[in-house]
């Protein structure tokens, strides 16, 4: 029972990891940059689904303001990230790589920074509205208890998975995207435009980072202008463990990270257990999965195949 | 009448290396025109300036009368030049089918690609066998066979083929000069880059002799295969 209700824990902890790590991912797919102001785009998205709730529907709790609300979160999202890539990123394309990435830890903090110094009240954490059905009392199942941000987050990260397959398998954008990762010259002999595709993975990353943003919100009920850099730090993780580049990676390196540090947390025993020491274990996952397989559990492919 | 394309003293510099130096050619419109030459002659880098992959120094690439030397590589392919390029550089990990989709990606009429995917297959019968196999899989001629399809696929007016021979076995060599022949006989312009002087100049309109960025030496294809310094260079004989 025990075993199942970790499982459950780190199901839902891994389901919001594997819901950043695609932003991680599918942009160093097409442009290897990790960009490290992904966890940002996921705290944004945060505070854009608390800012539509303060202004359109302050204290109520219909599960109807949900929708709104993650509009709201993927209108932040997608607005900050396409904006990084325009005027962050862009110019430095053909710079040597380590530019882009000192970049982006820049943008990491000036984006906590603003958000500090310009969201009202945002100088402490705030706390995040409850909503019905999504929060609220948890769910008793026999012995397991089972939140209900629990069964958001895990539905969102279900729907999401099944639309980036779509997008990626089935539709001619997502073709190009692929082209583009496996050869980006020729993809431009195609006809593909690549600054456009870039712009689209960056886009895609901040819409799972957007919606993320709202479960974690609904998770902890309260959000800040840090949440973004644990956060980000282990989905990075989950990416680089699934196979950084592999979407589907992502997604299960997010899954397998989550779950190994809920059981890790509950199963080893004396000083080397416990809550303190779930990010030891996660990394020490890292570390002991890149020493035996260095291209992630699924295998660095660039965006394809979701 | 003007060429279909005219490329007037064009320069092409990696850095301060200059690959190509004030090169002068044209293509007719219906014609084979091959660029020969040995490595390093500037062939590869001439088409690449002219797709727009990389973009000239000085002077002029007219297509159909408009300069393009300014136009990026994505907006060339849809004023109708495709470009196979040299090392085939197919699509390993997506399907045969996805790579001559992909060839279609800049058109709007997308009720006729169906058939020109047809069309691709009756050209290469072996894609259709093959359709949903990763390209990857293939070898040389048959990738070589998957890039010329994945060029015709945008409906070229124009068809730049960089090395289609290279690596390949004289059976398949033969096979894919035969089908150069034919798209010519369906009316497809041809630019043909080769290293492979001799097959080239023998489906040639019209033949340039690169030497270290600079033409050397033009002439029709039966000229340039009498002439003794092609074939002394270029063909092998004494």
């Amino acid at each position: 029972m025990l075993f199942l209700q970790q499982l459950i824990n780190g199901l839902t902890s891994g389901s919001l990891y594997a819901l950043i790590a695609v932003g991680y991912t599918v942009v160093y797919g097409i442009v290897q940059l990790i960009n490290f102001a992904h966890g940002e785009v996921f705290m944004i998205g945060a505070f854009g689904s608390l800012a539509v709730w303060t202004i359109f529907f302050q204290g109520q709790t219909s599960i109807l303001i949900l929708i709104p609300m993650l509009l709201g979160a993927v209108a932040a999202s997608v607005g900050v990230a396409v904006l990084m890539e325009r005027f962050a990123y862009r110019p430095l394309r053909h710079a040597p790589r380590l530019a882009p990435l000192i970049t982006a830890i820049g943008v990491s903090v000036s984006l906590q920074e603003i958000v500090r110094l310009f969201y009202p009240g945002a100088k402490s954490p705030l706390p995040y509205p409850q909503i019905d059905y999504v929060s609220g009392t948890a769910l008793q199942l026999g012995d397991i208890t089972l939140r209900r941000s629990a069964i958001f987050t895990v539905g969102a990260l279900v729907v999401s998975a099944v639309f980036l397959w779509w997008f990626i398998n089935r539709t001619k954008l997502g073709r190009g995207m692929q082209a583009v990762s496996q050869d980006p010259d020729t993809a431009r002999l195609m006809g593909i435009n690549v600054d456009r595709v870039i712009v689209v993975a960056f886009a895609l990353g901040a819409l799972l980072a957007g919606i993320a943003g709202v479960a974690q919100g609904l998770q902890t009920n309260s959000i800040s202008q840090i949440m973004g850099f644990t956060a980000g730090l282990k989905a990075f993780t989950a990416a680089v463990l699934g196979g950084i580049g592999n979407v589907a990676g992502a997604v299960v390196g997010g899954l397998v990270l989550g779950v190994a540090e809920s059981l890790a947390t509950q199963f080893i025993p004396g000083a080397f257990g416990g809550t303190p020491w779930k990010d030891v274990w996660a990394f020490v996952l890292l570390i002991v999965v890149l020493v035996f397989r260095p291209q992630g559990l699924l295998g660095a492919r660039v965006v394809d195949r979701a | 009448m003007t060429a279909m394309l005219e490329v007037t003293d064009l320069q092409v510099a990696y850095g301060k290396i200059e690959a190509v130096k004030k090169i002068t050619f044209s293509v007719d419109e219906g014609q084979v025109v091959t660029l020969i030459g040995t490595n390093g002659a500037g062939k590869t880098t001439t088409l690449r300036t002219i797709s727009g992959l990389l973009r000239p120094t000085g002077g002029s690439i007219r297509f159909q009368g408009k300069p393009i030397q300014t136009t990026p590589a994505h907006e060339i392919v849809s004023l109708g030049i495709a470009h196979s390029p040299e090392g085939r550089r197919i699509f390993p990990r997506l399907t045969v089918e996805e790579n001559l989709l992909l060839g279609s990606f800049s058109r709007k009429d997308t009720a006729n690609i169906k058939g020109d995917l047809q069309a691709a297959y009756d050209l290469f019968p072996i894609l259709r066998e093959r359709a949903k196999q990763p390209a990857g899989t293939f070898s040389g001629g048959e990738q070589q066979m998957l890039a010329m399809g994945r060029a015709m696929m945008c409906r070229p007016k124009l068809l730049m083929l960089d090395e289609p021979s290279m690596g390949l076995s004289p059976l398949m060599m033969k096979r894919i000069m035969s089908t150069v022949r034919t798209l010519r006989e369906q009316g497809t312009t041809i630019l043909l880059v080769e290293q492979n002087a001799q097959a080239a100049l023998r489906l040639a309109d019209k033949g340039y002799v690169l030497e270290v960025g600079s033409i050397v030496l033009q002439g029709t294809g039966q000229e340039l295969l009498a002439s003794d310094d092609v074939r002394k260079a270029y063909l092998g004989e004494d």
